[in-house]
């Protein structure tokens, strides 16, 4: 099991848009990924691939959240997604 | 030959080919189980190709929407393939469910959880239950809710339109609306008149009109006529020569005579005070700021208020600029200043109200539309939208005056107002009629309901008298301070003139209207105006004052207005 932090960048933190484009991102990995937020324990991690599941988190601006996931380059495929989530993607 | 009638509340004469919205999706029957014949697999493929196509189709959407409308569409065409959802659809119809009551029931407990959890995510659970109309149409092969996709211009008929339907409706594609509920200010109507659009709407029975039936479609008349005859073909064409020459107008505003009624325009964003500049208008009636708070989640940033608001300013440099503080609630509900709750919003806290309940947002708002006049010359006034009492019309200046902001003034849409103008007057520069929503209060009739359209028309001699009541006001105080009107009447071509009568000083309204109202406003001498008003005034009933008034403006036949 791998794990990265993430600060949310977005200033309406992981709602709508952004959201929308960290989950259709993660539906592309060949992977599971889940998400928490920081103070939460792992056993309340999410399916990170879900839009629902992603706006019932409740992640605001400047919120740390912990992607997991194993398997075959999943420390890369969570790089990848850690960067999609410290862009501001408002400004997309 | 088939007739129906309605209320016309956008001009125009048109043939064209009827297209029907398609019905609401109904509910597959409870506990529905898969028939024999089609086994659990087979149910999960169906469904997951269904989600497939509908993302598809959602995303296709996103990609030619703007702004706000953008956004939902993206996390709506997510929500179609969520897993979660996906996953507990994928658990009933293995328990039995057909595909259809499996999506059907996943969605609503997705849609319930999220409106437990209150505030923005409340508001996310009407787009799951959008995306599960949506799967459950493309399971049964029927067309999607929401505006018909086709490649040739059509006249669109349907029961009433939504505002999210508005959002993505493309008016290259649509000849006249027609509508069996709405009145003329539900949003259907505002929309055309917006667009330049003919539109009928409560017209009892246009659901049975058939897709492809040529209808005809007067916009004034408010009728609608299956199997064109011969006159009504040349009616339209004529109305096509005429319409080219009404989309001009020359910047002033006059009656016959002389008397200057400046025309100004309705806007809600810079984009739309730049295209009202090119048309024409003499200044901003109506800046709803609104348009900058709505779909946020947060109360927008100094900087983002400041921006806004200056890209208007800039568009009427040397001219007069009316900004209307927010005005949220009722059917404009924002998620971090009005209480979606209230079991009679119309009535509720909103417009100035807000104020008492989430004090600070309108002390910014004064402050960001102060910064962003600084360095423009546009003549910047503001106006509190719901003002009801003298005391709440004093404190709003006294906020006004200290941001800086010299023109404060009030709408009077709450016939309190009206009534006592004389001594709101004493306490602000200005004051702006809000017909839509005078109306409708002094009637007592929602004006989103089909079956009060008759009620919630500005031609009720009640509510032309509550405006004649507002001037008299105006002249009692002695300043000669200036009552304007920003409500869809002004647009109408006949009130205008009735409006210039009872004393009005300048008339705001959607671009569009410009023209046709300031070539009807040049056909009357300011006598004759006053003359039509009283006759408005005197007569019994709102058809009568309208019919009255047209038969004495013989132009807007002519005109076909």
């Amino acid at each position: 099991m791998f794990e990265r932090k993430a600060t949310i960048a977005s200033r309406v933190g992981l709602h709508a848009r952004p959201a929308a484009i960290f989950a259709e991102a993660v539906g592309e990995v060949p992977i599971d990924v889940t998400i928490a937020l920081e103070s939460d324990p792992e056993e309340d991690a999410m399916d990170a691939a879900s839009i629902l599941s992603l706006m019932s988190l409740g992640a605001s601006n400047g919120d740390v959240v912990v992607l997991r996931a194993e398997g075959e380059g999943a420390e890369g495929i969570l790089d990848s997604l850690v960067r999609i989530l410290e862009t501001d993607l408002d400004a997309v | 030959m088939q007739s129906y009638s309605g209320v016309g509340v956008s001009p125009g004469r048109i043939i064209g080919t009827v297209r029907q919205m398609p019905r609401p999706v109904s509910e597959p029957p409870v506990g529905q189980s898969r028939p024999a014949s089609t086994t659990a697999d087979e149910a999960v493929a169906a469904l997951r190709a269904a989600a497939s196509s509908v993302q598809a189709e959602l995303k296709r959407r996103a990609e030619v929407a703007q702004g706000n409308a953008k956004a939902v569409l993206e996390a709506t065409a997510q929500m179609a393939v969520d897993p979660m959802l996906l996953k507990s659809a994928v658990k009933l119809i293995n328990g039995g469910a057909t595909a259809e009551r499996a999506v059907w029931d996943a969605s609503a407990s997705v849609a319930e959880m999220l409106h437990n959890l209150g505030g923005y995510m409340a508001d996310r659970a009407t787009d799951v239950l959008d995306v599960r109309a949506r799967l459950v149409a493309e399971l049964r092969g029927v067309p999607a809710p929401g505006i018909p996709q086709s490649d040739v211009p059509f006249v669109l008929v349907g029961e009433d339109l939504a505002p999210a339907d508005t959002a993505t409706l493309d008016p290259a594609k649509i000849l006249a609306l027609v509508t069996s509920g709405g009145g003329p200010q539900s949003h259907t109507a505002i929309i055309a008149r917006a667009l330049g659009l003919p539109a009928v709407v409560a017209a009892v029975g246009v659901d049975a009109l058939v897709d492809g039936a040529v209808v005809y479609v007067d916009g004034a008349a408010g009728t609608v006529h299956v199997g064109p005859t011969a006159d009504q073909v040349a009616a339209a064409q004529a109305w096509t020569a005429a319409a080219a020459t009404l989309t001009v107008f020359d910047g002033d505003g006059r009656l016959a005579d002389g008397h200057r009624v400046p025309l100004l325009a309705n806007v809600g964003g810079a984009k739309d005070a730049v295209a009202a500049a090119a048309a024409g208008a003499q200044g901003v009636g109506l800046l709803r700021t609104e348009f900058c708070f709505l779909g946020r989640d947060l109360e927008p940033s100094a900087e983002d208020q400041i921006a806004a608001y200056r890209g208007v300013f800039e568009a009427f440099a040397g001219k007069k600029v009316v900004v209307r503080t927010l005005d949220a609630g009722a059917d404009k509900p924002l998620p971090f200043l009005t209480d979606a709750s209230e079991p009679n919003p119309a009535l509720g806290v909103r417009g100035y109200r807000t104020d008492w309940t989430s004090p600070g947002v309108l002390e910014r708002q004064l402050a960001a539309i102060a910064a962003a006049a600084e360095g423009t010359t546009a003549d910047v006034w503001v106006m509190a939208p719901m003002i009801a009492t003298v005391d709440e019309a004093a404190h709003f200046a006294a906020m006004c005056s200290a941001a800086g902001l010299t023109t404060p003034g009030v709408m009077v849409e709450v016939p309190s107002a009206a009534l006592t103008s004389a001594s709101i007057l004493g306490e602000v520069a200005f004051a702006s009629l809000g017909t839509n929503d005078l109306t409708q209060y002094a009637m007592a009739a929602d004006r989103q309901l089909g079956p009060l359209a008759a009620l919630n028309s500005p031609w009720q001699p009640a509510v032309l008298m509550l405006i004649g009541l507002t001037v008299a006001g105006s002249v009692a105080e002695g300043n000669g301070k200036p009552v304007g009107v920003c409500g869809e009447a002004a647009a109408d071509p006949a009130l205008a003139v009735v409006l210039a009568g009872l004393g009005v000083s300048t008339l705001s309204m959607t671009p569009r209207a410009l023209a046709a109202v300031a070539t009807v406003l040049r056909s009357v001498s300011l006598d004759e105006a006053k003359e039509l008003a009283r006759l408005a005034l005197a007569a019994p009933s709102a058809t009568q004052a309208r019919a009255q008034v047209r038969a004495g403006l013989p132009i807007l036949d002519a005109l076909g207005l």
